[in-house]
């Protein structure tokens, strides 16, 4: 199957990206400082990430409302104009089919999915559209997300002004001579935008943002260890159409008045676990010694099998191995002391906390 | 004689002696190495058999023996500093020596040049 490329993909291989396969994209994992280099610099200073693979879909129209509420946990109402809303595409089992974000501007709304899970999710969606909703998926956006803590002063030094745009807001702006859409969000931990820009601006974009000496250009390889340290779960490893919103963590996604109603797909198997707590749920993992516990790899208590590593690797920020896993939940408080099975060798692991490097989104200024 | 493997092993063969490392090429593709095991002095290993682990922040990698035979020393310099390794100094940053068996382990690997047309 011949591999889709990014409005940026002349402007990765320029940069020195080195291009992979990742789900149906041929897309930079790294450039030349390395996965290392360009998650610290992210941390430290802003890191730019072309994330143009994801899908951005629109819906509109009086049904496009309820056509959420009939797909997710989230209180889509209650979304007002230039807020932003993590939410779930639910089965009937209460399992996530994918995660996404929803946002509110100029009365439409506008959604963010995977790029893995695109085709599933347009599918899902015209499954369910009807007269009064008229869905756009918008090929002809690029999006870009500028994230760390000098994001904010790098766009100011472009004139933008951000007064009053706090975490999870969307906005349009007039940015560069055209028009953007930026919501303030991200997948790092840190504060941060995505810019989402007509296809034909992306690359000017990414060359005058790139030109600011706080921004260093990063890969799918930084992305993946920023969100595995902020403890953001990814489809296909954390989430997947047998694990709930609880079990992942999610609670915040579930909507108060969308609980009460019980009125969501799954929602009996997911009010039951709010309830009576999940079997198992996803923690932070920190294996003792040097080496990195990979995905699947086993959890073990007392011998007896307790859980499984989902995302497993390097923490640049902490320096030493860290992984996302989910354990058996008298298991999952944090200090508990676990094993993982690396291929009959057995490691100490320990459970941690998540986010295991704190979130610092900026949601206002302290008054 | 040196001479490299499909999977990116180089072996320069003196004497009895084969100094094994991993390409320019391969420290390239791996990226960032944030943990290696080397083999024990002493240990026997196969052709083909898994003798060192190079882990990246991404992905383990296994460093097999271009031959058979026993490991005679380990560059355990190599731990104290995991980014010490570059595509520029690959070909100095060995990572076992090993006593071989039998030098025709040997002949089925490539020579530096058909090598370097592999990875062109």
């Amino acid at each position: 199957m011949e591999t889709l490329k990014t409005p940026l993909y002349d402007f990765h291989i320029d940069n020195g990206g080195r291009m992979v396969a990742f789900a149906g994209w041929d897309m930079p994992v790294q450039y030349t400082s390395g996965i290392k280099a360009e998650h610290i610099a992210t941390r430290r200073s802003c890191g730019l990430f072309d994330v143009s693979h994801m899908a951005q879909i629109t819906l509109e129209g009086a049904g496009a409302e309820a056509l959420l509420e009939k797909l997710t946990p989230t209180d889509v109402g209650a979304i007002t104009e230039g807020r932003v809303r993590y939410s779930l595409f639910l089965n009937a089992d209460g399992g996530i089919l994918d995660d996404l974000m929803i946002a509110r501007i100029n009365n439409s709304l506008q959604l963010v999915v995977n790029a893995g899970r695109a085709k599933h999710d347009t599918a899902h969606l015209r499954g369910y559209l009807d007269t009064n909703t008229v869905m756009f998926v918008l090929e002809n956006q690029a999006l870009l997300a500028l994230q760390g803590p000098a994001s904010s002063t790098v766009l100011e030094n472009l004139g933008l002004n951000l007064n009053g745009f706090t975490f999870m807001q969307i906005r349009q702006f007039e940015l560069l001579g055209s028009a953007v859409t930026i919501t303030r969000s991200g997948y790092t931990g840190e504060d941060g935008f995505e810019i989402s820009v007509p296809a034909v601006d992306a690359v000017r974009f990414a060359e005058a943002l790139l030109s600011d000496d706080n921004v260093v250009l990063a890969g799918l390889g930084a992305r993946d260890t920023l969100r595995m340290e902020a403890g953001l779960p990814l489809w296909g490893h954390e989430l997947d159409e047998s694990t709930t919103p609880v079990e992942a963590g999610l609670r915040f996604a579930l909507s108060k008045r969308r609980c009460d109603k019980a009125d969501f797909p799954g929602a009996s198997r997911i009010i039951n676990e709010l309830t009576n707590m999940p079997k198992r749920q996803l923690v932070g993992l920190l294996p003792e010694g040097g080496r990195p516990v990979r995905e699947g790899t086993e959890l073990l208590h007392n011998g007896q099998r307790v859980g499984h590593i989902s995302s497993g690797g390097f923490s640049p920020s902490l320096n030493r191995p860290a992984a996302l896993g989910f354990v058996a939940v008298p298991l999952a408080a944090a200090g508990t002391m676990l094993a993982a099975d690396n291929r009959g060798k057995q490691t100490p692991i320990a459970v941690a906390a998540l986010p295991l490097v704190p979130h610092r989104y900026f949601r206002g200024k302290k008054t | 004689m040196l001479r490299y493997t499909e999977d990116h092993e180089w072996i320069k063969l003196e004497g009895d002696t084969g100094t094994v490392g991993i390409s320019p090429h391969a420290v390239e593709q791996l990226g960032d190495i944030v943990f290696i095991e080397l083999p024990e002095v002493g240990a026997s290993v196969n052709k083909g058999a898994a003798a060192a682990v190079f882990e990246s922040v991404k992905a383990a990698s296994e460093i097999y023996s271009p031959a058979s035979g026993k490991i005679t020393d380990v560059n355990s310099g190599m731990l104290e500093d995991l980014t010490a390794i570059t595509a520029e100094n690959a070909m100095d940053n060995w990572i076992f020596k090993i006593k071989i068996n039998d030098e025709t382990d040997l002949d089925g690997l490539m020579d530096e040049e058909k090598y370097n047309a592999m990875i062109s």
